[in-house]
């Protein structure tokens, strides 16, 4: 196992893409702390499933756009496990429409959530990661935020922002033994993509060299990988893991 | 309050690898003792383990020579 005795802090861990994250961490030997925002039971759910491959894990429910929030959920991750090695921001929101009709709530709503959230969570474990002299940040950001989407403005940058929020962090903790990077996933069968109509699924589809959409697990092995030592000579960068959308 | 100045020197001399001689109340950690502003955040922290306080950033921010800390931490004492 590749992550034994670490502990992690999955945002947005109840569904999609962050469960596969907490689960596939929790595979390798970490200890998991699975952050939400309103789904509880799922939360719990995601627990005991950890718990059963053997691992320890906690729910701890916090809006990360919310800054007192955060710094109580990242001391209680420490009070409870005394440490804190591997924080992946992974949650997100979508408020989908065109510039022309997006309302301002529609675009500060996705900014606060999956760039402001960001940069709080960040913000918060750098203090006992510099304390470790080590740790792992793993940003999830988007393939649209490198490529851009129509009728997701808020959305593209804010994932845009994330790639950059990942470089200047891993510039500023470079020397404390952190490293920071981001994943950009393609399309990834989701409840978050399960909502957008079959038309644009054929299209996206056809945009894709690998011929077919991603699966949760195909962002969390990464996720494991950049988690891991495997990647100890890596920061700054971003994955594309998208099926070959993007090159 | 001695004790204070020679705790604050100990850990500053642990962290920078300056002399003990160096470390002068109107030392500047930037200027003087070789300190990035990483460093500076460091020490902050680590004199607030050594003192059991909490300095908030805006605090954290004013302080920027050994005499700062000390009188800081004094005043809060």
């Amino acid at each position: 196992m590749k992550l034994e005795g670490k502990i992690a802090l999955v945002t947005g861990a109840s569904r999609g893409i962050g469960k596969e994250i907490a689960l596939g961490l929790a595979r390798q030997g970490a200890d998991v702390v699975v952050n939400y925002s309103g789904s509880k039971e799922r939360a719990n759910e995601v627990v005991a499933e950890i718990k059963e491959l053997g691992r320890n894990a906690i729910a701890i429910q916090c809006n990360v756009a919310n800054s007192d929030s955060v710094t109580n959920m990242v001391k209680e991750t420490v009070d409870t496990f005394g440490r804190l090695d591997i924080l992946v921001n992974n949650a997100g929101i979508t408020r989908d429409n065109l510039i022309m009709r997006m309302k301002e709530d529609e675009w500060d709503d996705v900014i606060n959530t999956n760039l402001k959230g960001v940069f709080l969570c960040t913000k918060a474990v750098t203090r006992p990661m510099m304390k470790q002299r080590s740790g792992r940040i793993i940003n999830i950001s988007s393939i649209v935020g490198v490529s851009g989407n129509p009728g997701q403005a808020n959305y593209v940058a804010a994932k845009s922002g994330v790639i950059g929020l990942t470089k200047t962090t891993a510039k500023e903790l470079s020397t404390r033994g952190i490293t920071v990077n981001a994943i950009a996933p393609g399309f990834i069968s989701t409840e978050m993509t399960d909502k957008l109509n079959d038309e644009l699924k054929e299209q996206m589809l056809a945009q894709i060299p690998l011929a077919r959409f991603g699966e949760p697990s195909d962002i969390a092995n990464v996720v494991v990988f950049l988690a891991s030592d495997d990647s100890k000579y890596m920061t700054g960068q971003t994955l594309h893991v998208d099926g070959g959308m993007v090159m | 309050m001695a004790e204070v100045l020679e705790r604050v020197t100990k850990i500053i001399v642990d962290r920078l690898g300056v002399e003990e001689s160096e470390v002068k109340l109107e030392a500047s950690f930037k200027d003087d003792l070789g300190a990035d502003s990483l460093d500076v955040v460091e020490l902050v922290m680590e004199l607030e383990d050594e003192f059991d306080m909490e300095i908030s950033d805006d605090d954290a921010e004013k302080i920027s020579t050994v005499g700062d800390a000390v009188n800081y931490i004094k005043a809060k004492q």
